[in-house]
């Protein structure tokens, strides 16, 4: 007769094992060696909660300082590589197969360790795959995650930077596994309740706070006239004639310059109202002077942003807020509302390629992909209309005699130069040579030129929804392209064809003024400017104080 | 910003008897300082450029190819100094430059 029940018997071993490091369900931070130890076996998966901005950070440590003779070839899902910690137990010996999304940070040090055989990548994800993949065949053992506050009964309280947390305890407890929470502290009564204390097992006070990187913060002061000039363009170009209100941004400044033009520049062609309405958003600052402006009507995020929690708490009727006040963010949710509920995504990219294709990676380090390939990418399987989805997808189709249907707006903002003169437009991307060197399956492409609809470089934007045909699509990036050898290589005739027929459009086919690209037209050009437009709420982090 | 442009002739001010210079572009705020002054160069034009970055000839001289298609000035001299800014900046502040120019003052 088969067992039905091994994985709940084998829980409860564990359990049993930690049983006397407990009172209730806290265990003492001095305890949380011996704790890892009991509960962990060799081989298991583990979801050590790093994510963009939360990490784990005292439970990392602990993990990282086991002994590899008794804890061995753990199986880390993650979503994020941020902590040294979080590679140190690969160079340990401790675990040895990585699945993850996003490794930024480590990027470097991770090609080295896969170099080096330290360890093996199951493979790279975007959050939602790994997240689907966590409720599928890499459902956690042991889920290590943080918290703000918890009570005796276990509840937690993640504060604003929610994150990834419900996801990953749903998918472990409810899979029999363990959960365990490091917190800031310990309260009698906890000021609302994120995850529930019957899906937790075990939480240790840890000995700081948890750390918080301040990820979505652009200085102003950086903004350079360039990115005013694509701002315009893409405000001018493309919310305006898409009418474009469900949207997200990248973390760059090129999209920091567009939400710093629409109380000035976006105001004064009359679009407060029209567009920029709805945000699947971090709570970048750079967005306050919009909000404030009444351009946003709301705004769900991934996680939080340092200094934001005051003017988020201010705010209620933009930002998602508990009865506590403060923020709830969630990036499973927000992640799922990118992809099917946005109607644009922008971002910044460092190379694109002859058919759109785009990507970060370069040589030596494994980067990752975060969210920006389900953001960045047509949701095939959405079916609500919207004009600017309608519009989108007649572009693309008109004279096809293809069913019609609706496309997402997925547009690739870049200067076609970046620093030290590094062209942004390339015939092969790094990502090919990436590959090879790391034995991937295919290339690390972040976003698929099929799913690119515009190129707004500083010479211009491509709309290659309207190109037809393999040809025209390469002549209308190569138009773009500006000085770079790509853009160069232009056939001349060709592209003033394709301007001819408003495939691309040249600032002043736009009836943009470039003398107006100053930064003069930012409605903030310093952090402290992003103060004084919050009130005085927004409260930056050290290193972005200059005064 | 304000450009302020005196001429003295003889230790006594006087109207400024040409066009004044037009300053676009300050090294510190940006990498990039460009200075359009007419000069009587029997029609022609030249452009001066000092530049931190050595190898980049050929993109110089698509940019100011491309600049001179859309501009076409006479009797002018334009001085560069670049500090490694990127051929979109140049592009813009060349504009920038010429357009104060034209309007004839100070940008």
């Amino acid at each position: 007769m088969r067992d039905w029940d091994t994985t709940t018997r084998n829980r409860d071993q564990r359990l049993a094992r930690a049983a006397p490091l407990t009172r209730g369900k806290v265990v003492q931070a001095d305890d949380a060696t011996a704790l890892l130890e009991a509960v962990l076996e060799p081989g298991d998966r583990v979801c050590l909660e790093g994510n963009n901005q939360k990490q784990a950070d005292f439970l990392a440590k602990v993990l990282a300082g086991l002994d590899p003779a008794q804890v061995h070839d753990l199986h880390m899902v993650q979503s994020v590589l941020a902590l040294p910690e979080h590679l140190d137990v690969f160079e340990k010996g401790i675990a040895s197969k990585l699945d993850f999304s996003f490794s930024g940070p480590q990027a470097g040090r991770l090609a080295k360790l896969l170099a080096g055989g330290q360890l093996s990548i199951g493979a790279i994800h975007t959050y939602l795959e790994l997240f689907g993949r966590y409720f599928t065949d890499l459902t956690p053992r042991i889920a290590l995650v943080a918290a703000q506050a918890a009570d005796a009964a276990g509840n937690l309280y993640t504060g604003p930077n929610t994150e990834d947390t419900p996801v990953i305890v749903e998918a472990t407890c409810f899979k029999r596994g363990i959960v365990i929470a490091q917190v800031n502290e310990l309260v009698d009564q906890v000021p609302r309740v994120d995850i529930p204390g019957g899906w937790v097992d075990f939480v240790i006070q840890s000995p700081k706070p948890h750390y918080i990187e301040p990820l979505f913060t652009r200085d102003p002061a950086q903004i350079s006239e360039i990115q005013v000039l694509m701002a315009m363009m893409v405000i001018k170009g493309i919310y305006a004639e898409y009418e474009v209100n469900r949207l997200n941004h990248g973390i760059g400044f090129d999209t920091a310059a567009i939400e710093l033009l629409l109380p000035t520049y976006a105001e004064r062609l009359g679009l407060r109202g029209k567009i920029c309405r709805h945000w699947a958003l971090n709570p970048h600052p750079a967005l306050i002077p919009a909000i404030e402006a009444g351009f946003v009507q709301s705004v769900h995020s991934f996680g939080s942003e340092l200094g934001m929690e005051d003017y988020i708490r201010a705010r209620p009727d933009v930002f998602f807020t508990g009865p506590d006040g403060s923020m709830r963010s969630n990036r499973a949710l927000c992640q799922a509302a990118g992809h099917y509920a946005c109607d644009l995504f922008i971002g910044s990219t460092l190379q694109i390629d002859l058919t759109g294709n785009s990507s970060t990676a370069t040589l030596g380090r494994i980067a990752g992909f975060g969210g920006a390939p389900n953001m960045g990418a047509d949701a095939r399987g959405r079916r609500h209309a919207s004009p600017t989805w309608l519009k989108a997808g007649r572009e693309a189709r008109d004279g096809s005699g293809l069913t019609p249907r609706g496309q997402k707006l997925v547009v690739q903002m870049v200067e076609t130069f970046r620093e030290h003169m590094q062209p942004a437009f390339v015939e092969k991307l790094d990502a090919w040579e990436l590959a090879e060197n790391a034995g991937m399956d295919l290339p690390p492409v972040m976003i698929y030129g099929e799913d690119v609809s515009h190129i707004v470089t500083e010479e211009g934007i491509a709309n290659l929804l309207l190109c037809r045909g393999e040809e025209e699509r390469e002549q209308a990036i190569r138009g773009v392209a500006g000085y770079t050898p790509v853009g160069l290589a232009r056939d001349r005739r060709a592209v003033e064809n394709l301007r001819d027929r408003g495939i691309i459009r040249r600032p002043e086919d736009l009836g943009i003024d470039k003398r107006e690209a100053t930064r003069d037209l930012l409605a903030a050009r310093t952090v402290k400017d992003l103060v004084r437009a919050s009130g005085g709420l927004y409260d930056p982090p050290k290193r972005f104080r200059n005064w | 910003m304000e450009t302020l442009v005196f001429d003295y002739r003889d230790g006594k001010p006087v109207p400024a008897s040409n066009r004044p210079p037009a300053l676009v572009g300050v090294v510190g705020s940006g990498n990039l300082e460009v200075l359009v002054e007419a000069h009587d160069l029997s029609g022609a034009a030249r452009v001066e450029v000092v530049t931190a970055a050595t190898g980049f000839r050929p993109i110089w001289q698509a940019v100011l190819d491309d600049f001179f298609n859309r501009h076409a000035p006479s009797n002018i001299l334009i001085s560069i100094n670049d500090v490694g800014a990127t051929p979109a900046v140049v592009s813009l502040r060349l504009d920038q430059a010429m357009e104060a120019f034209k309007a004839g003052g100070a940008a």
